[in-house]
């Protein structure tokens, strides 16, 4: 019953964590930006506010346009719940398999796409066929981040990869400094984050996610929002729990060890979200096609990482 | 018997198509004749199934047809059962479906008799025990869909398609041919049961294994030979090209396990690296040309390549465990190609079903003429978002397991010793997982362009949903595609039997895992549940809009399009299939294809409208068969002036090949 | 712990490689040579490193020798040299960038295998330093064949001479003369290409290897 409870807890960890994150990274590029910046509870208040407001749909919008904010919600969520957060080793965390994190990100992202290109403007399509071409190069990438991890680990399951690198016999790796360069460039490129995609604006010439939810309002706009705040969430927790794993919980331990492992994650993300601040801050966007040099760039790194993985085991 | 109950469905068939003979011309005739031939597929079906529980005992016929001293052999052994599932269930799955959508076709006597016959021959080739049958039953399933392929003949590039299919198929039989010469040696025993059990040396086996590669494959649709495939697959009416694309490339795939897996014995690394090369070469190529393509049933054909690339990557992960005599890992990766198989042909099968469905619902198989569909084929549009995603290996559907599973098998191959295959694989490895992604972005497109948006054209405006018997298979399928990725564990033991038979190990027992879970090699190591992922998804859905409806406004209003405030009237100005593919275009197809954009732009002031051109060159047709095609014509010139020669010529020329095989001869003895 | 003394050795090699696919990836001269600069100073963690575990400190010497002359010395004195000249600041190269990659991918592969199979018998730890320094070296070479500007060409050789001080320290024995004479050498090449390229600046107002060719007569 006490695990059903951390599993449960840990569900909705995520779901209130999410939007103060990206109230935290906004903050941080404000204050970067010698601006004040919004609250960090900003977030909260969009959402509210979205899910008050009316939904206007596009007279040609299908059943699809309005079923596809739920499934990508529903599929980011049920990813997110499952990257251990504080504690490895709970109830169903034995069903939290790396690839099958990423093709549900893969199923999300694939309803997105079509929902864009459902209303029929050429924005939706711009930033539909964008998000493909990222993607055709971002979810290789990102497979072979996973093969590096999983020859590493001996397991692709996400759980078992985190405990063995807490354990002590994984030492510093050639492969893992590798991935987790690989794992950084992609985790960007996935969020729409500078250098790919700009998060706050609404110009054609520089979005890529904000052209496919264009026609999206109200409580749509709202999911999709808190959907695109659970997958950066999603990604520093994968970077924390398999490159910074200290503090974690293991398997079927006692609320003194959950609680240190809640504090020290906190502790990660807000790490991690000041990082990426600091890191939007530095670089300028890049133009459309230079992001498949970039992601290229990631790909090489993955598959450098398993190739030495394959050649020897003591890389 | 199985066999015995198998033969007469063939028989049974043969004769539904000498009755479309006399009935074809009649109103009732299409339904008579798919009517048949639905009952007969499922009665084939059910006889497989038992065959394959009941734990692939094999059972032999031998039947005096044929040369008079060898017979006819067939037999079913587990192997052969589970293509005859697949065959079978194909079959039944394309008459229901013409059963409506034959209603339409133009001139039914150039397809009706040779339907029954396709699916006869393809039975008889998976039931095949000797050579000379197989090869019969080859020839005779590439002469029927030859017919078929020229049912519509008077269509623009049909007679084109018709003519290259005709070429390779030949070309395709006459490698087999060598490749069972080669096998059976000099003794000149064709029987399988006799070439299973010959020894051979290393450079016979790779004879064998090239000439199969070129017969099997070519029929297959592997790069280089993949060329005739999306020309043949898009003339044949929908319902033929579902089966040839989905259960005809199985056949193929049959042949080349059957042939390199039991009859060749225990294989060598490097014919494994020969495989794996060619597989992941196809699975790039193919994808990349399907998504350059506006004609969706010539997308729906190069996928198809694409799909058979991915089946020929795990055949080679097989063979090289198998040459190493990991046997576990073997039968994890044989398995994830059989799973593959069942799956491209549920899949494929459905979608071509769609594509049919707005062909004839609208006329059009072009499309950047299409558009708007969902609003007005609705049941037709589920089913084809159905195949569209279970086709991009997502969650939970079947496509994702047999990717799941293939990864897994090469996850576990650093531990072969050979270098070779040490580089390859991560190679290949990377090749899949760009595959897996570009068909995604293809299957957005093609879903995309044809269903939602605005319609570019009357027809699209004017469609309707199609008849219930083609709604019916689409459904029938589309479920069937849920229930393999839910519930895998059944599919992978029913496998058991087939890859024990070929490769001595199996994967261990699925259906007794705790929560119906797919673990492939051991719990610690990886494990994944596609029930459970269904539930959570439906679980987190239904929670997400319950709370929305209490906490939320439902307030809802219809209006025109933001688009940013400048809303175009003209359904023109949405994304067409090329704009789609542009960004891919430009960063993949610029390296594969040359691919270059001009834009043409008239001086500032004159009317004429500025124009894009995109030059692209196929590097397989322009490197290897339009050179074949110069050379052979070259020969031809030169060979033609002994049309023209003297009488005294043609003595001489007889003459000296008489005193040069007399020479021969002299030196010989 | 002898496993974390070779996994950073590994950590700082397989960094070096990382660094030479990084310079390859470069369009920009500036951003190059601050690449570099990272280049060199990877070099000198490693051999300081190198250093630390085999006591043997002349190896110390070899290190700021790389830090000091390579990673600051010579970026600074390229960086005046592009300016004086007044080169053209971005790099064209042959082929595309994610075909040099690939390329790139498929030369450390080779030099795995290579390096692997060929020292077979050898201490398998510095097997695979020598097959990273391999990397280095060869990665440094594509560098120069796949760039057209004369700077990137310099940086390239620069970088397959670290490549080959790495080889060298992994390698066990290395003494400070070989590492002198091998810098003076340098030095001397490099001052020669430095040479070289004002006068090629002077009488052909550009130092694009490919303008050069036109000026040969062998324009393509």
């Amino acid at each position: 019953m006490f695990d059903f409870a951390v599993q449960g807890a840990q569900m909705a960890l995520v779901l209130l964590l999410a939007p103060l994150l990206t109230g935290i990274v906004r903050k941080a590029k404000a204050r970067l930006q010698r601006r004040r910046g919004p609250s960090v509870f900003q977030p909260y208040r969009d959402l509210a506010r979205l899910l008050r407001k009316e939904v206007v749909l596009a007279e040609n919008a299908s059943w699809l346009f309005r079923i596809a904010p739920y499934l990508i919600f529903a599929a980011t969520w049920v990813a997110a719940a499952l990257v251990p957060t504080f504690a490895t080793g709970l109830t169903f965390s034995w069903s939290a398999d790396l690839i099958a994190i990423i093709a549900l990100l893969g199923s999300g992202r694939f309803f997105q796409a079509l929902a864009g290109m459902d209303v029929g403007t050429s924005f939706g399509g711009i930033g539909a066929s964008r998000e493909m071409l990222i993607a055709s190069l971002a979810e290789p990438a990102m497979l072979m981040i996973v093969f590096t991890l999983a020859l590493i680990a001996g397991s692709t399951q996400l759980s078992s990869v985190a405990a063995f690198m807490v354990s002590s016999e994984v030492g510093l790796r050639v492969s893992l400094g590798l991935a987790l360069v690989a794992l950084v460039m992609v985790a960007i490129a996935e969020n729409a984050r500078i250098p790919i995609d700009n998060p706050a604006t609404h110009l054609e010439l520089t979005m890529v996610h904000e052209a496919m939810v264009l026609e999206y309002s109200g409580r749509h706009l709202a999911m999709i929002e808190l959907a695109a705040a659970l997958k950066l969430l999603l990604y520093i927790s994968l970077i924390a729990c398999i490159f910074a794993p200290w503090g974690l919980a293991p398997a079927g331990a006692g609320a003194a060890a959950l609680g240190i492992g809640a504090l020290s994650y906190s502790a990660k993300l807000l790490c991690g979200g000041l990082l990426l601040a600091v890191f939007e801050t530095t670089i300028a966007k890049m133009r459309v096609f230079r992001v498949p040099d970039f992601l290229g760039a990631a790909l090489m790194l993955g598959l450098l990482g398993t190739l030495l993985r394959f050649v020897s085991r003591s890389f | 018997m199985p066999v015995d109950l198998g033969l007469e469905c063939v028989g049974a068939l043969l004769g539904v198509a000498a009755l479309a003979l006399a009935v074809g011309r009649s109103r009732a005739g299409s339904s008579v004749v798919y009517g048949a031939s639905f009952i007969l597929c499922t009665i084939a079906l059910a006889s497989a199934l038992r065959a394959l529980i009941g734990g692939g005992i094999a059972y032999e016929r031998v039947l005096p047809l044929g040369l008079p001293w060898i017979g006819a052999h067939f037999r079913i052994d587990a192997l052969a059962a589970f293509f005859l599932v697949v065959v079978d269930l194909g079959g039944a799955a394309t008459s229901l479906y013409a059963l409506g959508y034959g209603r339409h076709e133009a001139a039914p006597m150039r397809v009706l008799p040779f339907f029954p016959a396709f699916l006869a021959a393809m039975n008889l080739v998976v039931l095949a025990d000797d050579a000379f049958t197989f090869l019969f039953a080859w020839e005779f399933m590439s002469l029927t869909s030859w017919a078929l392929v020229m049912a519509h003949h008077r269509e623009r590039g049909n007679a084109q398609a018709g003519y290259v299919y005709f070429l390779m198929a030949s070309f395709g039989t006459l490698c087999l041919l060598l490749a069972f010469g080669v096998l059976a040696g000099s003794e000149g025993d064709y029987a399988f049961a006799a070439l299973r059990a010959s020894h051979h040396a290393p450079v016979t086996a790779a004879l064998v294994l090239t000439f199969v590669l070129l017969g099997a494959g070519s029929k297959a649709g592997i790069v280089p030979l993949h060329t005739w495939l999306p020309l043949a697959h898009p003339a044949a009416p929908s319902h033929v090209s579902a089966l040839m694309s989905g259960v005809m490339t199985k056949v193929a795939i049959y042949g080349f396990v059957r042939l390199i897996f039991d009859l060749l014995g225990t294989p060598s690394w490097w014919s494994s690296m020969v495989v794996l090369t060619l597989g992941g070469i196809t699975a790039a190529l193919g994808i990349l040309h399907a998504l350059m393509e506006r004609d969706l049933k010539r997308l729906l054909a190069y996928s198809t390549v694409e799909n058979i690339g991915i089946i020929y990557i795990g055949l080679g992960l097989a063979l090289a465990f198998r040459a190493n005599g990991v046997e576990w890992a073997a039968a994890l990766a044989l398995t994830a190609a059989l799973f593959h198989v069942l799956n491209h042909s549920l899949f494929k099968s459905l979608l071509f079903f769609g594509a049919g469905a707005v062909l004839t619902a609208t006329g059009e198989r072009d499309m950047e003429q299409l558009g708007g569909l969902i609003h007005r084929m609705k049941l037709t549009s589920v089913a084809f978002l159905v195949g569209c995603v279970a086709i991009s290996a997502l969650p939970p559907l079947n496509g994702f397991v047999s990717e799941w599973l293939t990864f897994q098998a090469i996850l576990v191959s650093p531990d072969l010793p050979q270098w070779g295959l040490k580089i390859l694989i991560p190679g290949i490895g990377a090749l899949l997982a760009l595959a897996a992604a570009l068909a995604a972005a293809c299957f957005v497109k093609a879903f995309g362009v044809t269903f939602l948006g605005r319609p570019r054209s009357e027809a699209a405006k004017s469609a309707q949903d199609v008849d219930r018997f083609s709604l019916a298979a689409m459904g029938l399928l589309a479920l069937l595609c849920l229930l393999a990725g839910v519930v895998p564990g059944f599919v992978i033991d029913g496998l058991g039997p087939v890859v024990q038979s070929l490769v001595q190990g199996r994967m261990p027992a699925q259906s007794d895992m705790p929560w119906l879970s797919l673990i492939p090699i051991a719990a610690s190591r990886s494990s994944y549940n596609g029930l459970l992922v269904l539930c959570f998804i439906a679980l987190s859905g239904s929670l997400a809009a319950y709370a929305i409806h209490r906490i939320a406004s439902r307030a809802l209003r219809r209006s025109a399009p933001w688009d940013c405030g400048f809303p175009d009237p003209s359904p023109i100005t949405q994304y067409s299939a090329g704009s789609f593919a542009q960004p891919i275009r430009r960063v993949f197809g610029a390296v594969v294809f040359q691919a270059r954009e001009t834009v043409a732009m008239p001086p500032p002031g004159a009317l004429a409208p500025s124009r894009l051109t995109v030059e692209m060159h196929d590097p397989v047709w322009e490197g290897l068969y339009a050179p074949v095609g110069t050379a052979v014509g070259f020969a031809a010139e030169r060979l033609n002036h002994l049309q023209f020669l003297t009488i005294r010529r043609y003595l001489s020329l007889v003459f000296l090949l008489l005193v040069l095989l007399l020479l021969v001869l002299a030196v010989w003895l | 712990m002898p496993h974390l003394a070779f996994d950073t050795a590994h950590l700082l090699a397989g960094g070096l490689v990382l660094v030479s696919f990084v310079l390859l990836y470069q369009d920009r001269l500036y951003s190059l040579l601050n690449i570099y600069a990272l280049h060199a100073g990877v070099l000198a963690a490693s051999v300081a490193w190198q250093a630390e575990i085999q006591n043997a400190p002349h190896l110390y010497v070899t290190a700021a020798i790389a830090l000091g002359f390579k990673a600051i010395v010579i970026p600074v004195a390229l960086r005046r040299i592009v300016v004086r000249l007044g080169i053209h600041r971005e790099i064209e190269s042959v082929v595309s960038t994610g075909l040099t990659m690939l390329g790139g991918m498929a030369l450390v592969a080779l030099s795995m295998v290579v390096m692997l199979k060929a020292a077979a018998e050898a201490n398998p730890l510095a097997r695979e330093d020598l097959s990273f320094a391999l990397a280095v070296v060869l990665l440094g070479l594509l560098m120069m064949v796949t760039r057209r500007n004369a700077v990137s060409q310099v940086v390239g050789f620069m970088s397959v001479e670290n490549g080959l001080v790495l080889a060298a320290t992994g390698a066990r024995g290395m003494p400070l003369v070989v590492e002198i004479s091998v810098a003076f050498s340098i030095l001397i090449a490099f001052i020669v290409i430095g040479i070289f390229l004002f006068r090629i600046r002077e009488r052909f107002d550009t130092v694009d290897v490919q303008a050069l060719d036109r000026f040969r007569g062998e324009q393509r």
